[in-house]
């Protein structure tokens, strides 16, 4: 790593404001991103993999509202701009994609208006002159006869022209950082693969770096460099993605991992009982002391009920939080 | 490594024969032609008693359709269904009853698929007692066992929906669909909506009740990770038909659709950072679907035979693997090749 990263995010605590008190949901999450770098972020449901990308963008509503820490892009700090500033980077600089485009598309506008809208906000260009690169974004993102394409609604798409076209609206302006939620699972598989290519050789191309966020390790540890690991709010590991299937340090990542069938493991070892991971996600409101995995898992000892482990460093720039690591 | 061939005719717990479900959509008003869905449209199917069927295919592909065709909660426009015996196509609504004792399914989202005002006791015993069961202590133990097979403990069953996980919800869903003491289960993606780290159980809970039951299961995923550990046997969907049917580890190891090789190529590899392997576009259009063989317009191997008709005919080769495709030999003799 050298140089000063693209976006760097220290000790970020983000409070869920439950109405009589604030409760984090997010909380000690450091991570860097380095231009043009692939880095994924993977976890299940309510772990605050997303509310940590709204953060970065800004784009935080309460009840949640960032409770201490530093975003930096740059080597500048972001957290606290006013809204004008932040609308200035926001789709400029840094881009996101969502998982559902029907729901992220404005349904009563044409698509190739909703791509000249950010050359005209972000690049002061006219909207004559913004049109014509509309169609340019499209064509760009593979989209078949793009200037008749850019005059459809959203709803006149199938679901991966749907998430082309926000690929499009997010690249415009070429931005330093693309945030990708979940980009693909409302996709099917084939689709999937179509999408995840698109995006990762633009990115590639213009040396735009990539927040994969994603539920599905398989697919993040494919696309991105480094992956790192959250549940319940915090980061557990991070990882070069090969070392995080290979050898994974946290119980519960290795959890994860073993937990899953994987494509060939059936013909290769004979049917085996799936690993199983007892007990169930802890909600916000109720995350347990100590190491927030604590209660499902079979290594968990005295310390771990009480104390929150601190950051190992592993080898290759990896890292984990657990008093007993692999 | 096969299963064995030639098994008789009552090992079958279900036949699909020539089913086809077509949807008229709107049109057909001043002259305008009437435009057709063609949701499933010539498919065969069979299940025997223990297997486990895997049914694949993207969004659209006809898998839902077929199930709800099972279960009798669509009329087919064509074909026939053998249940356990019993053709069921074209029954009045009242044999719907009996038809509910063989065949019951579990829904992919048990957060929507359960009555939220209803306890889980309410939700086990309004089966039992459509289904003729009055007896109060025999309603309770069925629903106390029930409750056990699937991992929860029979004084749960005074709570709700909400009060539970979603893995728990799931397992409730599970003995919904087993009340009855059914010998077919439909599983339509029994674990997408569940936490990553809870479909592990899930998914050993359903081969484990397989076994103790001795239940049939169709097990319909996109996951293909899961379809290959659950099932005996592997259907593949593409626009409403079946382009190909065989063994597990035949569709896996050696899969002979380009569909079906290319679905497998799409799985990203977590231990590589390479590129995905990509078809080219989107599914037709099902409403206007391509001459020739449905998958011509994406598939590599595609030539002039394939995109003029008749479209091609799944033929079963004598190992009992099936495939749809005008060039698999020449294809496998093509992958045999580029493997050597």
């Amino acid at each position: 790593m050298t140089g000063s990263p693209l976006i760097e995010v220290e000790d970020l605590r983000i409070d869920l404001n439950d109405g009589s008190r604030k409760v984090p949901a997010v909380e000690s999450v450091s991570f860097r991103i380095d231009r043009g770098e692939t880095f994924g972020l993977v976890g299940e449901s309510g772990c605050g993999k997303s509310i940590t990308a709204l953060a970065l963008i800004g784009l935080l509503r309460p009840p949640l509202s960032i409770g201490g820490g530093v975003i930096r892009f740059e080597g500048r700090e972001i957290q606290h701009l006013s809204a004008a500033k932040q609308r200035a980077l926001r789709g400029n600089r840094i881009a996101m994609i969502f998982q559902e485009p029907m729901t992220a598309l404005n349904p009563v506008s044409p698509v190739g208006r909703q791509i000249a809208e950010m050359f005209v906000l972000h690049k002061g260009k006219s909207w004559r002159e913004a049109n014509q690169l509309a169609v340019d974004a499209l064509a760009s993102v593979r989209v078949p006869a793009p200037e008749r394409r850019v005059k459809d609604y959203p709803h006149q798409l199938s679901g991966g022209m749907r998430q082309r076209v926000m690929i499009a609206i997010a690249l415009a302006c070429g931005p330093d950082l693309l945030i990708a939620d979940e980009p693909t699972t409302a996709l099917d598989v084939t689709v999937q693969a179509e999408i995840i290519e698109l995006m990762r050789n633009l990115c590639a191309e213009r040396r735009t770096a990539i927040l994969m966020i994603s539920h599905d390790l398989g697919l993040v540890a494919n696309v991105c460099r480094r992956v790192a690991v959250m549940y319940a709010g915090r980061i557990v590991e991070e990882r070069g993605s090969a070392d995080i299937f290979r050898s994974p340090s946290h119980p519960y990542t290795q959890g994860l991992v073993a937990s899953l069938p994987r494509l060939g493991s059936r013909a290769a070892l004979g049917r085996t009982r799936l690993k199983e991971i007892a007990g169930v996600v802890p909600a916000i409101a109720s995350f347990p002391d100590g190491c927030r995995f604590n209660p499902r898992c079979a290594q968990a000892t005295d310390i771990c009920r009480t104390t929150a482990p601190g950051t190992d460093l592993l080898g290759a720039g990896g890292l984990v939080r657990c008093h007993h690591h692999a | 490594m096969h299963e064995p061939q030639g098994r008789p005719d009552d090992d079958l717990i279900l036949s699909v024969e020539d089913l086809a479900v077509h949807f008229p959509l709107g049109g057909g008003l001043l002259g305008r032609e009437r435009r057709l869905l063609r949701a499933v449209d010539g498919v065969d199917l069979s299940l025997r008693r223990g297997e486990c069927l895997g049914l694949v295919g993207e969004s659209g592909s006809g898998k839902s359709t077929i199930a709800l065709s099972i279960l009798g909660l669509l009329t087919p426009t064509r074909g026939r269904i053998v249940l356990d015996g019993q053709v069921v196509t074209n029954r009045q609504s009242a044999d719907r009853k009996a038809l509910a004792r063989i065949v019951q399914i579990v829904f992919q989202d048990p957060y929507a698929s359960l009555n939220p005002r209803q306890t889980v006791r309410r939700t086990l015993e309004d089966p039992l007692r459509v289904h003729g069961v009055t007896a109060k202590s025999e309603i309770e133990d069925r629903v106390a066992t029930m409750l056990k097979h699937v991992g929860l403990r029979p004084e749960q069953a005074d709570r709700y929906p909400h009060e539970f996980s979603g893995g728990q919800r799931q397992r409730i869903g599970i003995a919904r669909a087993l009340i009855l003491n059914p010998r077919i289960v439909i599983c339509d993606e029994p674990v997408s909506a569940l936490d990553v780290s809870i479909r592990a159980q899930i998914i050993n809970l359903l081969l484990e009740l397989k076994e103790t039951l001795g239940l049939s299961y169709i097990m319909i995923s996109h996951d293909l990770g899961v379809v290959e550990h659950m099932s005996d046997r592997v259907a593949v969907m593409y626009l409403g038909r079946i382009v190909e049917n065989g063994h597990w580890r035949e569709i896996f190891e050696r899969p002979a659709h380009p569909y079906t090789q290319a679905l497998i190529a799409a799985i990203p590899d977590p231990l590589r950072h390479a590129p995905l392997a990509t078809t080219g576009g989107d599914l037709p259009n099902p409403l206007n679907p391509p001459n020739g063989c449905a998958f011509s317009p994406r598939c590599r191997y595609a030539e002039a035979v394939c995109r003029s008709e008749p479209e091609p005919t799944l033929e079963t080769r004598p190992d009992g693997h099936a495939v749809r495709c005008w060039r698999s030999d020449e294809i496998a003799h093509q992958t045999s090749l580029a493997a050597t």
